[in-house]
């Protein structure tokens, strides 16, 4: 079949199976099991409502079991196990953690990763808060701001065929077409630089694609909560006599904290996730590797879904605070 | 920051040179693809893109039209034409017969081949080659010139990867695989989401809460934990890799996020509403559609926006559960990737195929960029 009809048709049948199924569920709810007339009508009616709710969540608590709470159970027993040839596993403790940690590679990504979370969420919030400030009260903010916020529409493998073209480099004494090498040679430099091949620097180079992404995003939630900052609390600053910079660091700062946190969480989750860039950048070499890359590495190259397992599980463990951060503070909100 | 700035135009000028810097700096990349998308392979090769906006000294290599086209003149053999062959405005600064010595002769000057013929160049590249005796060789000799060539774009790449190209660089396929992933991708989640989100914003019952924060866990879980469990339970149930087997995997992937967004919309709906037509007699189905769906269309369509931007520019996922070896159902996001390993120096094939795969994106964030940024502050977990 062909795939535009098989489309189609999914769609045809995700929908009208969606409608179809809430529509009946609750028909045969409200007039078979439990109907609304009879002796028993307000009893009913009590039970109808009471299980009501878990029809309407029934699919997405499905989807959401099967595809996102069951692998993380799977994958923490996969970590533990290895597959026998012919089918089958065994369980073999933490053998597989242990035969990562005596890794170079994992160490590299390990460490890799946190160069990353230490500089991306910091310097992606720094320049949003940046941009967000500069463009406030600009007539035309408004454009400048959708112009910064573009790259977030961009794949991170756009983005990264669109700085693979900055950093290229080409044999010295030839045009350089990189920019970036341009610029270096019209600097005085004598050899065109391979940026991406130098170990550590690089790593530096990968992260600047995912500032250029990561930065409009910043922006635009800083942007909304610098405008909800009470007027009164600046003009009484200014007549305090409070200088831009001031007023800036130490009236409008303070009072977005919160929402400079959600920003720099966010931003982390995407980061310790980072993969695409990698992938399609260096693919690990050169003392670039991160530990999505050295997951993907392990299970589709090497084929070993232990280890693979094992380091998606550090992943895991290293998103764990936030996640645990984020439910407290949503509970603490509905309260 | 007017009340201060009003009091120094200086600050408003560094202000806004500030954001014209800063906007630049974020453009120039993207830009670059673009110009590049639209240069030959050549051009791109030998000079920046900044370069390409206004007229640039070359040294080109071409050549006069094959012998077999030489008309008798008199006693004279002549060979008449135009070395550009009327394909370019550029203009000749000098111009030479040997790779040696390729600035031998200025525009006008009449050089002395090695065969005896006499060559002509003009600086607007028309030429004249005559000789005394009937010209032989199957193809005409090599001229060597410097030329100031006008900025050229051509929509050559863009015929080629959409319609003309071979195997690895046709993406039209490519783009309909694409395509093909993200519609179902899109829409499935948003209906399966709205009835949860109903039911957690406005349903009593017990075990709410912890539903709820379970949601709000689930947002930050990593995918690359379902990789290999979802891809074993799709072989188990028999639907391997392919387009069902993604669509469901975006499906839950995006759930989290759109349950998210669309309760904490749905809990915003002012509670008058929802009473009153309960007092009317409507049931909590008919609430949900006639009333809750529609005045949620501005949740939906953020929504809609994400998970459509992220299926589309999505690798991981399609990597996993869709192309199989065969690359049938190969996306452009993979294809790209294999572009950029196999002909990294393609320049011309990569800037244009990676333009036409961020193309869509970028018409839908310019279109839509008032529901993207309404979902991503309600959508950041506060």
């Amino acid at each position: 079949m062909h795939p535009a009809i098989q489309g189609l048709l999914t769609i045809a049948f995700g929908v009208g199976g969606c409608v179809g199924y809430f529509y009946l569920s609750n028909v045969i709810l409200d007039k078979l099991i439990f109907p609304a007339r009879g002796p028993h009508i307000a009893r009913n009616i009590r039970r109808a409502n009471m299980v009501r709710p878990w029809l309407f969540l029934l699919p997405a608590l499905l989807a959401l079991g099967l595809y996102l709470a069951y692998p993380v159970v799977e994958t923490m027993r996969l970590s533990l196990t290895e597959r026998l040839p012919g089918g089958g596993s065994e369980f073999v403790g933490l053998d597989n953690y242990s035969q990562m940690l005596g890794e170079a590679k994992f160490w590299e990504a390990l460490q890799n990763n946190f160069l990353w979370l230490l500089v991306v969420p910091a310097v992606s919030t720094a320049f949003g808060l940046l941009a967000a400030q500069l463009t406030d009260r600009l007539a035309w903010g408004n454009i400048a701001k959708s112009l910064i916020f573009m790259p977030m529409a961009i794949s991170f493998v756009g983005a990264a065929v669109i700085w693979k073209l900055v950093y290229d480099a080409r044999p010295p004494g030839t045009e350089q077409i990189g920019i970036l090498n341009a610029i270096y040679v019209w600097l005085g430099g004598v050899e065109p630089q391979q940026w991406l091949t130098i170990p550590f620097w690089n790593n530096f180079f990968l992260m600047m694609v995912l500032v250029w992404i990561q930065t409009g995003f910043a922006m635009v939630i800083l942007s909304a909560a610098l405008r909800g900052i009470p007027e009164e609390t600046i003009e009484a600053a200014i007549v305090d006599g409070a200088g831009p910079f001031q007023i800036f660091f130490k009236i409008k700062v303070p009072q977005i904290m919160g929402t400079i946190v959600v920003v720099w969480t966010t931003i982390t989750i995407v980061v310790l996730k980072i993969f695409d860039i990698v992938f399609a950048l260096t693919n690990g070499q050169w003392e670039t590797q991160v530990l999505a890359n050295y997951m993907y590495d392990k299970l589709f190259r090497a084929n070993d879904w232990g280890v693979g397992s094992a380091s998606a599980m550090i992943i895991m463990l290293l998103v764990m605070p936030i996640l645990v951060w984020n439910v407290y503070n949503a509970r603490r909100e509905m309260r | 920051m007017n009340a201060i700035a009003g009091q120094k135009p200086g600050l408003i000028w560094a202000l806004r040179i500030s954001v014209i810097v800063l906007v630049g700096l974020w453009l120039f990349p993207t830009v670059g693809l673009f110009i590049s998308s639209f240069r030959t392979g050549d051009q791109i090769a030998t000079s920046g893109w900044w370069k390409a906006l206004f007229p640039t000294e070359q040294n080109l290599t071409l050549r006069t039209a094959a012998p077999e086209t030489q008309v008798p003149e008199g006693d004279l053999w002549v060979i008449e034409g135009n070395l550009f062959e009327g394909e370019s405005d550029a203009e000749i600064s000098a111009w030479g017969t040997n790779a040696r010595d390729i600035s031998a002769y200025g525009p006008g000057d009449m050089a002395e081949l090695r065969g005896g013929e006499r060559l002509t160049v003009e600086a607007d590249g028309s030429y004249r080659m005559e000789a005394t005796e009937e010209m032989g060789g199957r193809r005409g000799p090599r001229v060597f010139v410097t030329a100031v060539v006008p900025p050229e774009f051509t929509l050559q790449n863009y015929e080629t990867i959409l319609i003309s190209g071979g195997a690895t660089d046709n993406m039209a396929r490519a783009f309909f695989n694409t395509l093909t992933v993200t519609i179902p991708a899109t829409i499935i989640p948003i209906l399966v989401a709205a009835f949860a989100a109903y039911a957690l914003a406005w349903m009593e019952f017990p075990g709410r809460a912890l539903l709820i924060a379970a949601i709000v866990g689930l947002l930050v879980v990593p995918l690359q934990l379902a990789l290999i469990p979802l891809l074993k339970f799709h072989n188990e149930i028999g639907i391997g890799k392919g387009y069902l087997g993604v669509w469901m995997a975006h499906t839950g992937f995006g759930l989290p996020l759109a349950i998210y967004l669309l309760r904490n919309y749905m809990v915003g709906i002012p509670r008058d509403i929802i009473e009153n037509a309960r007092v009317d007699g409507a049931t909590d189905f008919q609430i949900f559609t006639r009333i809750i769906l529609p005045l949620s269309f501005p949740a939906l369509a953020s929504f809609a926006i994400f998970q459509f931007l992220w299926t589309w520019n999505d690798l991981l996922v399609a990597m996993v559960f869709l192309i199989d070896a065969t690359g049938e159902t190969t996306v452009m996001t993979k294809q790209i990737v294999e572009l950029l390993g196999t002909r990294g120096g393609n320049w011309e094939i990569l800037a244009t195929s990676a333009f036409v795969s961020i193309a869509v994106p970028l018409a839908v964030f310019f279109a839509m960029q008032k529901y993207l940024v309404r979902g991503l502050l309600a959508g950041s977990v506060k």
